[in-house]
């Protein structure tokens, strides 16, 4: 127990987690709107129930998103803390300065047609 | 399709702390004041009391170089329930920000629990029902610096100082 906690609370889950598409889609899709139950988050996927489920679950466990009832459902919540918290530990510690100048450079090429 | 709950947030930080030591950080006057926005907390602590969080100096400096008056009251509310140290039921409105103030209170719940290794367990259920400024506010994502941490970085600083001693404001 006392690993699977320290695991939890592990960097390495999160950016796992972040590194599939289809995961980043739900997280986007909890961001739009957010405490949604499994049945509506598989309505926007081409996926069956239990891959979706199986997403969730590795979402869930990385602590980004978490789940609380409400009456008989079970409903989905982003949890914004463990990407604040690597925000804090990689983004302030290194670069903050370069990254949001690099991001307003892209978003002014961008503007170009 | 059911119609769920989409204006809550939900925040949650693992913390290696007791639930005790927690909840100490989130009534007491002297923990409350070292992390987040700060600000002098008073309250009764008892079920109908009201609550308050002042402004700091800082706060009214900042808000005077921006060119607006930061009133004397940051937060107000009352508290709904209490069962310490697990759950603070609060309503909780932004009083500093006109915008917000005039939403009215929103509900906020604190819930630890303690899990295993030496962790606790921390979720802010935040019900925002009408409340799209204060939303906007808690939610986070903007300059924590400018005061746009929301409670994920409130909760990031809180962890903090709890393992380490020193909040990440410094």
């Amino acid at each position: 127990m006392v690993t699977y906690f320290l695991r939890v609370t592990d960097d390495d889950r999160v950016f796992k987690a972040l590194a599939d598409p289809t995961r980043r889609f739900l997280l986007d899709l909890l961001f739009a709107r957010d405490g949604r139950t499994l049945t509506e988050l598989e309505s926007e996927l081409e996926m069956t129930r239990f891959g979706v489920m199986k997403h969730l679950k590795v979402l869930e466990e990385a602590g980004l998103v978490v789940t609380r009832r409400s009456g008989r459902e079970k409903l989905h919540f982003l949890n914004p803390v463990p990407i604040r918290q690597i925000h804090d530990r990689w983004i302030d510690k290194y670069t903050e300065r370069q990254v949001s100048a690099l991001l307003d450079l892209k978003a002014e090429l961008e503007r170009e047609p | 399709m059911t119609s769920t709950a989409t204006t809550t947030q939900v925040h949650r930080i693992y913390i290696r702390a007791t639930p005790q030591a927690i909840w100490d950080a989130i009534t007491k006057p002297e923990w409350m004041d070292r992390y987040g926005y700060g600000g002098h907390y008073e309250s009764e602590l008892r079920t109908g009391a009201p609550y308050r969080i002042l402004t700091t100096d800082d706060m009214k400096k900042a808000g005077a170089e921006m060119g607006f008056e930061v009133p004397d009251v940051a937060v107000d509310g009352e508290v709904v329930e209490l069962d310490a140290p697990r759950r603070l039921v609060l309503t909780w409105r932004m009083a500093m920000d006109p915008v917000a103030a005039a939403e009215g209170f929103t509900r906020l719940t604190y819930e630890i629990k303690e899990v295993a290794g030496g962790y606790a367990e921390l979720t802010i259920v935040h019900e925002l029902d009408g409340a799209p400024a204060h939303a906007a506010q808690v939610a986070g994502g903007q300059d924590a610096a400018q005061g746009g941490g929301g409670w994920p970085w409130v909760l990031s600083d809180l962890k903090s100082l709890l393992e380490t001693g020193k909040p990440l404001a410094g």
